[in-house]
């Protein structure tokens, strides 16, 4: 443990697009996001994750970005326990009927200004499951969505990707 | 075992084979025969393995786990009853709900009626039977289970949970901090899956299968692809067999990783999520440039797979395995040296070998708690039956020891990646990629029996002449693990139940369909 921590202290951070930048792609948006970060909301955004009926896959890689590697949390973004917390809710699944009501407490209970995120293909147009009798298909058709973040599952980059464009959008609202 | 009648000894004398069902054989009963059945189970270790409904049968699996022999059992039941199973097999229970919910078919003398999976909120009843009816007018409120006595309370938590996860509903009765009874509700990511699948060509259907339980991704596309297989009488290229046990591995490798480090994350010690998160993350980049998907989504396809490895794969592979080796070891040290760690994780959760053995649970939950049942080796499928490893089995059925039969799970997988790097098998002559084209005009029943990281999944399909799919029931392993983890968090405290959950991690989508 002590020798984990003590490589962890002179090792550098493992975080991609700190000192050796793995990823020039990744440590662009870094930048990018910092600064819109910090022009529209200071320097916090807090995010609750709704799964509206998703396979998991999402799930899994909006996890990734907690991770050291991408640390969304460097960029003041970062995930919370309630949507009284919430700044943002970031939906994903094609709506299952049985959450559609969840779904629209959740977004209720989040206090303004909001943003509605859709990630994934299932929440931007119901994927495979649209046109059944268990789903209502897009999230658009529930809520309003602001950005989309198509993929399936989209990859943590993209979700980053994404949730620049967000904080762009919403810094000229 | 001593005294018991062979599973196909007493299915030989009650049901008539039926034609065209691989590779395993399916019976027809009579009403008479099913009620001899479900006296036959009651003095029997037999496993249920699964339990699915049609407009106007029946079904379920059996094995035999001793000599290992699987069938099928089928019962017509015209007018929509059938006896139920619960009472000699409890897991048999969330079945027989969900398939009323789907075909309104009603199980007789069951030990809990209650809907499952259908909340009110489809807008139509028994959607896949015959004749769905009309929602009903003022649906009343789900009723839980009575709890009586002193100094009792309730905790209703989700379906929106704290977390990132998946939707789902936990009450929890307690007396104080102690956890009395905890009662799932389910259902909530009902997507609709087998419905959608009914009548799609196969390759679509696959598609919906790989989507089932998105962890899970590549075993469900693999239970898919050889039942269809089964029912074809296909055989698949040799590469593509080997191929999918590379990705089946690396899935289970990069699961394990995930919860292993989210445990003890949930034990307040976010260090290891940190350390392992980078291996689990390490793991999902060389997948994808191996068969480009971090999930490997869409790879395994019926005939065959989607993609084959690139050149520098294999290298890339070896890499990894040999990062894992020098990584993950030190990891797994601290784990077991901390008290801090241990504390939380030994003796919290515990489930015993006899609720696993009568709830058929596989996986690490099973085999954490002394059931000793892997699907790779019993029925067993290629190439496993050409591979070494150990499925690591413990008795102490606490967190703990689901934490190190996934620690050992890893382990063996790493070698299982370097035995199936080095003997893989080249492309066959004139294929780009290794699949076979699956041939039109044939049809047919087959089923599937798939280990995944979760447990043992098995996946019934049949297809018409056509080559479309017109019943496919995908069982996911959480059935038989979820209701267990009602039994571990008794007698625990609230805080324990992240442990619990998380060391089980069932699946929700998967389960709900
Ligand atoms: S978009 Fe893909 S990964 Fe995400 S929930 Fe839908 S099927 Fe799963």
């Amino acid at each position: 443990m002590l020798k984990h921590i003590l490589t962890s202290l002179t090792g550098g951070p493992v975080t991609e697009a700190a000192p050796a930048p793995a990823d020039p792609a990744l440590a662009e948006l870094a930048g990018k996001l910092d600064k819109a970060a910090k022009a529209r909301l200071g320097r916090s955004l807090s995010i609750r994750e709704v799964d509206a009926g998703s396979c998991n896959g999402c799930e899994l890689e909006i996890h990734a970005l907690n991770n050291p590697i991408y640390d969304l949390e460097r960029f003041g973004i970062r995930f919370v326990a309630s949507p009284r917390h919430a700044d943002v809710l970031l939906v994903t699944g094609p709506v299952a009927r049985n959450m559609r009501e969840a779904l629209i407490r959740t977004w209720d209970a989040t206090p303004g200004p909001k943003w509605l995120v859709a990630c994934g293909d299932c929440a931007v147009s119901g994927g495979l499951f649209a046109g059944g009798y268990a789903c209502v298909g897009p999230v658009e058709e529930v809520l309003p969505v602001d950005l989309r973040i198509p993929g399936c599952p989209p990859r943590p980059t993209d979700l980053l990707a994404g949730l620049l464009a967000l904080l762009e959008t919403s810094a000229a609202k | 075992m001593y005294g018991e009648e062979p599973l196909f000894g007493l299915l030989n004398r009650i049901g008539t084979p039926v034609e065209g069902h691989q590779p395993w054989p399916r019976y027809r009963l009579g009403r008479d025969g099913w009620l001899r059945l479900i006296k036959g189970l009651a003095g029997n270790g037999w496993s249920l393995l699964g339990l699915w409904g049609e407009p106007k049968a029946v079904h379920a699996a059996f094995r035999e786990d001793f000599s290992g022999d699987v069938a099928v059992v089928s019962l017509d039941c015209p007018q929509g009853r059938f006896p139920s199973l619960s009472a000699v097999r409890p897991a048999a229970n969330r079945l027989e709900r969900a398939a009323h919910d789907l075909y309104g078919l009603v199980a007789e003398r069951t030990t809990d009626p209650r809907p499952w999976l259908d909340h009110d909120a489809w807008g139509v009843r028994r959607p896949l039977s015959e004749q769905p009816a009309a929602p009903v007018p003022n649906p009343g409120p789900y009723t839980f289970l009575p709890v009586e006595g002193d100094g009792l309370h309730q905790i209703p938590v989700g379906p929106v949970h704290a977390g990132i996860i998946e939707p789902g509903h936990f009450r929890f009765t307690a007396n104080g901090e102690t956890v009395v009874r905890l009662e799932e509700r389910l259902g909530y990511v009902h997507r609709g899956v087998e419905g959608l699948m009914q009548g799609r060509p196969v390759a679509e259907a696959a598609r919906l299968a790989a989507r089932i339980s998105g962890d899970a991704t590549v075993a469900h596309s693999l239970a898919f692809a050889r039942a269809v297989e089964a029912a074809l009488g296909i055989e698949v290229p040799a590469r593509a067999v080997w191929l999918r046990a590379l990705m089946a591995e690396l899935e289970r490798i990069a699961n394990h990783l995930g919860d292993i480090g989210a445990i003890c994350n949930d034990a307040a010690f976010a260090f290891m999520l940190a350390q392992t998160s980078q291996l689990r993350e390490r793991v999902l980049r060389t997948a994808d440039s191996c068969f480009g998907h971090r999930l490997m989504m869409d790879r395994v396809i019926p005939g065959g797979v989607a993609a084959d490895l690139p050149e520098r794969g294999t290298g890339l592979l070896l890499e990894l395995v040999a990062e894992l080796r020098r990584r993950f070891p030190p990891l797994v040290a601290i784990y077991d040296g901390k008290a801090s760690l241990q504390d939380r994780t030994v003796t919290t959760g515990f489930v015993s070998t006899e609720l696993v053995t009568r709830f058929g649970a596989g996986g690490h939950v099973g085999r954490a708690s002394g059931r000793d049942q892997d699907a790779r080796r019993s029925p067993g499928y290629a190439p496993y039956d050409e591979l070494a490893f150990e499925v690591p089995v413990l008795t102490e059925g606490d967190v703990n020891a689901r934490v190190w039969v996934r620690i050992r799970e890893v382990e063996q997988s790493l070698s299982l990646i370097e035995q199936i790097v080095a003997r893989l098998p080249a492309i066959s002559r004139g294929l780009d990629h290794p699949s076979v084209p699956l041939e039109a005009g044939r049809g047919g029943e087959g089923m599937a029996l798939v280990e995944s990281f979760r447990g043992e999944i098995l996946t019934w399909v049949r297809l018409d002449g056509e080559g479309a799919v017109t019943r496919c029931h995908p069982r996911d392993p959480s059935w038989f693990q979820w209701p267990l983890l009602e039994a571990a968090i008794g007698g625990n405290i609230v805080a324990d139940f992240p442990l619990c959950n998380k060391s089980f991690n069932c699946s929700y989508a998967g389960h709900d369909l």
